[in-house]
C-alpha cells in the first residue's frame, strides 16, 4: 500500500500522495489553493469511487431484481455485493444492513418503524445534549405521538457525557437510548458500549448515530453490542444519497416496514401484502444502485488504508491544530482533549462571529463550517450561538493547518479596535 | 488581500450601530432567526398613523447581519408601511453597497425580512405577540 507507512511503530498515512486520488483538492478558490477542512460535513471523493460509479453506468446499469437479462443480473449482483462489503466493514451480516439515503433517514427509520410500534405513554427515550438535530427531532415527534418522554444526558465542562447522570436517567421506563458515537461539534467520543450495557440491563435498546465515527475509526457493531447503527456514505468518501442502518436481525425481523411500495413486498393482493426478507423489507422502490456501489468502493479504499491508520492521522492533525490554537489567548476551544475526540476542532475567536471568520477564511482558500452545526440545543448548553469548526480527514496535512492559522490571523484584522 | 465585504462603513455600523436598543411603547415588535446560523434580530417600531415614527433593533449576529440592521433602521425611520413593504433584496444590497457571497446575502436580508414579516402580521392582526419566530 503506497499511501501508508510506519513511523515510530505507528502506521501513518501519506496524505501528500493520496491527495492525488482526489482531483477536487487540486483546485484553487479565490486564487488560493483550496484547503478543505469541512469533511465532517461531507468528505471529498477519490477517483476510485467516481470511476466505479461511472463504469457501472457505462456498462451495467439496469433496474435490479426481477430482471432476467444480463444487465439487470449484473446490477443486482453488484448492489448485493455492495451490501456485503459495507456489512463486513462494520462486522455485520449483510441482511442486517439496510441502505438508506443518509444517517437522517436511517434514524427516522428507527424512530418511525421501531418507535411507533414500541413506545407507549410514560416510556422514556434517552438522548444526550450532544446530539445532532437528526437524532433529536425524530424522537421528539415520536414522543409527541405516543406520549413518551425524551430525556437528555448532560455533558460536563469538557463536553464529555456525565455518566453518573446517565445512570440516573436510564431506568425501568427507558425503552431506547439513542446517542451519537462521536459529536459532530465537539468531537467527543462517547462510551457507547457502556451506555449499551446500561440500556440492556433495563431491557432498553441502544441506537448509535455513527455519522461521525464510521469515517474515522474501526467500527464493530458486534463488539459495541448496539441494536442499531446509523451512518452516511458521503462523509466516508462515498457518494451523496447513500447511507445505511445496521440493525440486529432479530429486531429488524420483528419491525414493521418504514416505507411501502415496490421491492419491499413478498406478495401483494387487492386485500393486503406480506413483506420481503431482510434487508429488502426496508428498501422500498428503486434503490440508489450506483450510490450503493460507490459506497462499497469507498469502503474498499478505506480498508486499503486501514482504519487504525485513518484514525491515527486524524489524531495527529487534531493534536497539532489544538496545540497551535491553544497558544492564542483570543481563541476559545470547545470539547475534550485531542486523545478523546474524533477529527473535529470547534473554536471561537474573541469578538468575531463565526460567519465572519468563515468568510475571511474562504477568501484565503480555507473551507470551514461556521454556525450551530445542526446542534442548536448543544449551543445553548455551551452558551453560544455558534462555533467555527475545522474538520480533518485522510487527505489533510499539517501544512494545511498552518494555512488555517495564517488565515485566522487575517480574520483578526476585522477587529479594528 | 482585500476583504471587499468588510469595508470601513460596514465595520463602522457594526461597531457603532444606529438605532440599537428598545422602545418604551412599541406598536409592534418581532424576533426572528436565521435558521442557518441561529443569528437573531429583534425589531421594535412605534407607528404614527401609517408612518414608522421610531424603530429600534437588538441582535446577536455577524458583522453583515448587524450592519444591515443598523443601516435598515436609518433607512426606514420616517417611512410609511407601504414604502417599507416595497423594499426588496436589491434595496438592502444597495444600502450595504458591498459585494456579498450568496450565503451571506441571507445574513443581510434577515433584518428586512423580519421587519416585513412584522408589518404583515401587524396589518393582519392589528397587534403583535411579543415573542414571534
Amino acid at each position: 500500500m503506497p499511501n501508508v507507512s510506519t513511523r515510530q511503530g505507528q502506521t501513518v498515512l501519506d496524505a501528500a500522495t493520496l491527495r492525488r486520488d482526489f482531483p477536487v483538492l487540486a483546485r484553487r478558490v479565490h486564487d488560493r489553493p483550496l484547503v478543505y477542512l469541512d469533511s465532517a460535513a461531507s468528505s471529498q471523493k477519490p477517483l476510485q469511487v467516481l470511476d466505479v460509479e461511472r463504469h457501472y453506468y457505462q456498462t451495467s446499469h439496469a433496474n435490479i431484481h426481477r430482471g432476467v437479462y444480463v444487465l439487470s443480473e449484473e446490477a443486482t449482483l453488484a448492489y448485493e455485493q455492495a451490501h456485503e462489503r459495507v456489512a463486513h466493514f462494520i462486522h455485520a451480516d449483510w441482511e442486517e444492513v439496510i441502505f438508506t439515503k443518509n444517517t437522517t433517514e436511517a434514524l427516522n427509520l428507527v424512530a418511525y418503524a421501531w418507535g411507533l410500534q414500541h413506545l407507549r405513554e410514560g416510556d422514556e427515550v434517552v438522548l444526550t445534549q450532544l446530539e445532532h438535530h437528526s437524532n433529536i427531532v425524530p424522537w421528539q415527534q415520536m414522543a409527541r405521538r405516543t406520549g413518551a418522554l425524551v430525556r437528555y444526558i448532560r455533558i460536563d465542562a469538557q463536553g464529555r457525557l456525565d455518566m453518573e447522570h446517565a445512570a440516573t436517567l436510564i431506568g425501568p421506563r427507558t425503552k431506547m437510548v439513542a446517542v451519537t458515537h462521536v459529536s459532530n461539534v465537539l468531537g467527543t467520543v462517547n462510551p457507547v458500549a457502556e451506555l449499551g450495557n446500561m440500556a440492556h440491563a433495563q431491557g432498553a435498546l441502544l441506537c448509535v448515530d455513527g455519522a461521525q465515527s464510521i469515517p474515522h475509526m474501526p467500527v464493530d457493531v458486534r463488539a459495541l453490542d448496539c441494536d442499531f447503527f446509523a451512518f452516511s456514505g458521503h462523509k466516508m468518501l462515498g457518494p451523496t444519497g447513500i447511507g445505511g442502518l445496521y440493525g440486529k436481525r432479530r429486531i429488524l425481523e420483528q419491525m414493521e416496514p418504514f416505507l411501502y411500495g415496490g421491492d419491499m413486498i413478498s406478495e401483494v393482493t387487492f386485500e393486503g401484502a406480506s413483506w420481503n426478507d431482510l434487508p429488502w423489507k426496508f428498501e422500498a422502490g428503486t434503490p440508489p444502485i450506483a450510490q450503493g456501489i460507490g459506497l462499497a468502493a469507498a469502503v474498499e479504499y478505506l480498508e486499503g488504508l486501514g482504519m487504525e491508520a485513518v484514525q491515527a492521522h486524524a489524531h495527529l492533525l487534531v493534536g497539532y491544530a489544538m496545540e497551535q490554537l491553544r497558544q492564542a489567548p483570543d481563541i476559545e476551544l470547545y470539547g475534550p482533549e485531542a486523545e478523546a475526540r474524533g477529527g473535529v476542532v470547534s473554536f471561537n475567536i474573541k469578538d468575531l462571529h463565526p460567519h465572519d471568520v468563515a468568510s475571511i477564511l474562504d477568501q484565503c482558500g480555507v473551507a470551514i463550517r461556521a454556525g450551530h452545526h445542526c446542534a442548536m440545543p448543544l449551543m445553548r448548553v455551551l452558551g453560544i450561538n455558534g462555533t467555527c469548526r475545522a474538520s480533518f480527514y485522510i487527505y489533510n496535512t499539517v501544512d494545511e493547518i498552518n494555512v488555517l492559522l495564517e488565515a485566522i490571523g487575517e480574520a483578526r484584522r476585522l477587529r479594528r479596535r | 488581500m482585500s476583504f471587499e465585504m468588510y469595508q470601513d462603513n460596514i465595520l463602522d455600523h457594526y461597531e457603532n450601530p444606529s438605532h440599537q436598543g428598545t422602545l418604551e411603547h412599541p406598536t409592534f415588535e418581532i424576533r426572528d432567526l436565521n435558521p442557518l446560523c441561529g443569528d437573531e434580530v429583534r425589531i421594535q417600531a412605534r407607528l404614527d398613523a401609517d408612518r414608522l415614527a421610531e424603530v429600534r433593533f437588538e441582535g446577536k449576529g455577524c458583522v453583515i447581519s448587524l450592519a444591515a440592521a443598523s443601516m435598515l433602521m436609518e433607512e426606514v425611520e420616517g417611512k410609511t408601511l407601504d414604502e417599507v413593504k416595497k423594499m426588496g433584496r436589491q434595496d438592502m444590497l444597495d444600502l450595504l453597497g458591498v459585494p456579498l457571497t450568496t450565503m451571506r446575502v441571507k445574513c443581510a436580508m434577515l433584518p428586512l425580512r423580519a421587519l416585513e414579516k412584522a408589518i404583515h402580521r401587524y396589518e393582519e392582526q392589528g397587534t403583535m405577540p411579543p415573542q414571534v419566530t
